[in-house]
């Protein structure tokens, strides 16, 4: 390690030689402002396009100023991170994004959450001195993500996600100059892109032009309807992350509380969705033993790697970028939509209503389960299994506007049958979780002997592609694992060229998994934030009693009273889906 | 965007893979690609970009910012007669938007579009290297020089069938 001496502020520093400006000065106590830049270091993600020009140094000897975010450290550099050059020009640069932006803060969905309203802020701008032509483009409403993009301030850290981590390339930067603007392919509304409504672009994007489709009042107005009976279901990441809204420590548990809000805002029931994550683990679970036995056995049909298919973000890539692949993903349903499924059969006969009587919401960290929620195959005569899905954002929200004093409310139970769960269940919330329950239940099953441990350490971890070889009594099962769908691309050439040595793949779209996905609270570029939810999925699951998804006494009753058996024909019909090829296909016909 | 749907040939679906292979499908080649494509098929139509972006594994959306970063790339057919203006220092002082804004009254287009028969086109460009001539316009090949606006419907009616 090579250190280099300058200075910043008049202060004299050492600095590791390659380090750029802006991170010199963060690690001597000065926080230079910045805007397009992004940096997620334990995931990999970097956005520094040197574009927005708000993090401009004065650099001694040196004609222009400087921008900090790209601009290495030399020896000898006399830096001034706020003389009146520096902070005449930000301030000027920051008027100038602004006079081309809406003037709509108040209605604004980012309103109290928006980086440029924080800077504009900082900055105490009280006045705009440039009048002119604001641009305007058409609003943009998809099933899961609304593009505003008069909001827009070219930041390009969307299209970084979506591009360059994603590898979805649904987003990129079109036309020139005033007219330039971020959009899909021929601007065509996204619902027609190859979008796969991960929703990382607006985890990243710091102002308004990314957001999720709102369906709280379409709650509000479910739950005051008296001829419904209205159950909600929590993905098992909202609780590691729902706490930030209220103005706890990342990675503060709050499932009691949760429980307890969402009893407040008078839902019928309050059920898990890590129960349906268990009766997935049943499900999948018994699909890799299946079609593991059969390729012991010598099946040259059968097909491996097995790859999970709860995250309905992955699902709708692999059905754009890999549809003759599509026997290779689990024919298991998501939690959220097995949830739904039986909510909606065997807990309607359980009530004796029919299943319109009946609306169920999800709240997840998600929003491409708004979309999933709305695919036609997980209707019935076009009542959907889940009727809306709520974010993380939305449910605070919701709490916030029925005078809920959150933090002072007692921690309560889900209930019955359908808020039972297990540790297993819990950990579907982080990358390596979902393939860590299925291990805990498969080996069992599979042995017929305890687990010794039922921690498996080696599946864990953020590194973008894992691998670890799980011994099953003798028999090794190598399982792979890829969170962020660049990293999931990885995995795929390797299998669609036959060169995968995975049993099992696991798949999530968001980096670190649902614990940072598109519905979460923003983390404003702060991995510590997503590392610190990581650890509480595991913490939860520590806690509970009963850590393996087959040991669930609801789910073995739901078995016993209603489904049958594992893989049967009353749970292929209700557990199991199938998937679509979306490839938009070049037309090759005769001219005109 | 309203783009014409159209629908290519094998052919012309194997030359434009052809030609993206003689740049070794190399996303760094696009523009080079683009150029080529756009002289061999006249534009670039959406459907050509998906082949382009398919070639090159890239995305079509960043093929589509591209192709709508530089004028020079365009998506719409040029006429039979394509008909420039020249909007360079010397053509525009003596009054070359008046001359294109009568072309796009008599022709009822805009810039960078074609008349629905698709006979003409028209396009403003920078400086042919005939400012002695300002203001300039070509059609095709053909250069007119001192053109005013009274000028364009005779320009075009020479092009009357």
């Amino acid at each position: 390690m090579e250190l280099i001496k300058l200075t910043i502020d008049n202060k004299a520093i050492e600095i590791e030689k390659g380090t750029t400006i802006l991170k010199a000065a963060k690690q001597n106590g000065i926080n230079i402002p910045t805007l397009c830049y992004l940096e997620l270091k334990d995931l990999k993600i970097v956005n520094k396009p040197g574009g927005c020009r708000i993090c401009v140094v004065e650099v001694e000897g040196r004609r222009n100023l400087a921008p900090a975010c790209v601009t290495e450290c030399q020896p000898g550099m006399v830096i001034h991170t706020h003389s009146v050059r520096v902070i005449n020009t930000r301030r000027t640069v920051l008027e100038l994004i602004l006079s081309d932006h809406p003037f709509d803060c108040l209605i604004c969905p980012k309103n109290g959450n928006c980086e440029l309203q924080t800077m504009a802020q900082k900055f105490g701008v009280r006045e705009i001195p440039f009048q002119g032509v604001q641009s305007t483009y058409r609003k943009d409403f998809s099933p899961s993500i609304i593009r505003d993009i008069d909001k827009c301030i070219m930041c390009r850290r969307c299209e970084m996600m979506c591009n360059e981590f994603q590898t979805v390339g649904a987003l990129s930067a079109i036309n020139r100059g005033f007219e330039s603007v971020v959009s899909t392919a021929f601007d065509q509304l996204l619902e027609k892109s190859v979008c796969t409504y991960c929703g990382q672009c607006i985890a990243v994007c710091p102002v308004g032009a990314l957001t999720e489709a709102d369906h709280t009042s379409k709650v509000i107005r479910a739950i005051a309807d008296p001829t419904k009976t209205v159950i909600v279901q929590t993905a098992p990441a909202v609780r590691a992350a729902l706490g930030e809204e209220f103005g706890y420590a990342p990675g503060t548990l709050v499932t009691g509380k949760m429980a307890a809000a969402l009893r407040r805002l008078e839902f019928d029931y309050i059920f898990d969705t890590d129960w349906a994550a268990d009766l997935t683990i049943w499900e999948e679970g018994h699909e890799l033993l299946d079609r593991l036995s059969r390729h012991l056995a010598g099946d040259k049909t059968v097909k491996l790697p097995i790859l999970t298919s709860c995250c309905p973000a992955w699902v709708k890539f692999f059905e754009h970028q890999f549809p003759e692949m599509h026997e290779i993903p689990s024919t298991a349903k998501s939690p959220q939509q097995m949830f739904g499924a039986m909510a909606k059969s065997y807990f309607v006969e359980k009530l004796g209503i029919t299943r319109e009587e009946m609306v169920v919401v999800s709240i997840m960290p998600c929003v491409a389960k708004k979309y999933e929620s709305s695919r036609p195959e997980f209707a019935v005569n076009d009542n959907p299994d889940v009727d809306f899905s709520l974010t993380t954002r939305e449910l605070a929200a919701l709490i916030r506007q029925s005078n809920i004093d959150f933090n002072n409310l007692p921690d309560e139970d889900f209930d019955s049958p359908m808020g039972s769960s297990t540790g297993a269940g819990v950990i579907f919330g982080t990358t390596g979780g979902v393939i860590e329950a299925a291990c805990r239940t498969a080996y069992e099953v599979f042995t017929k002997k305890p687990l010794e441990k039922i921690d498996f350490k080696e599946l864990r971890g953020l590194d973008g592609i894992r691998s670890a070889t799980i011994d099953f009594d003798g028999l090794p099962i190598n399982i792979g694992i890829a969170h962020g769908l660049g990293n999931a691309r990885k995995l795929l050439e390797e299998v669609k060229a036959g060169k995968s040595k995975f049993h099992a793949i696991e798949i999530m779209a968001c980096p670190g998994g649902c614990i940072n996905g598109g519905g979460q609270p923003l983390h404003h570029g702060d991995s510590e934030v997503i590392k610190a939810r990581w650890r509480a999925i595991y913490e939860e699951d520590a806690n509970k009693p009963l850590r393996k998804s087959h040991e669930n006494p609801d789910i073995i009753k739901l078995y016993e009273e209603y489904l049958g058996k594992p893989l049967g024909e009353k749970a292929h019909h209700l557990l199991h889906t199938h998937y679509f090829d979306r490839r938009t296909d070049i037309v090759i016909d005769l001219e005109k | 965007m309203s783009h014409v749907k159209i629908v290519l040939k094998t052919e012309q679906v194997d030359e434009i893979k052809a030609i993206c292979k003689a740049f070794h499908n190399d996303e760094g080649e696009l523009i080079n690609v683009l150029h080529k494509v756009q002289t061999f098929f006249g534009y670039l139509p959406a459907e050509v970009q998906e082949v382009i972006a398919h070639e090159l594994r890239m995305s079509v959306a960043k093929v589509f910012g591209v192709v709508t970063f530089y004028s020079f790339f365009t998506m719409k057919p040029k006429g039979r007669f394509p008909i420039s203006v020249c909007m360079g220092t010397a053509c525009y002082v003596r009054g070359a938007e008046k001359v294109l804004d009568e072309f796009k009254r008599h022709l009822k287009i805009k810039v960078g579009e074609s008349t629905p028969d698709g006979k003409f086109s028209l396009s403003s460009l920078r400086c042919v290297g005939a400012c002695g001539l300002a203001p300039v316009v070509m059609v095709g090949e053909k250069v007119y020089g001192r053109v005013s606006s009274e000028d364009v419907k005779k320009i075009v009616a020479e092009y009357n069938d």
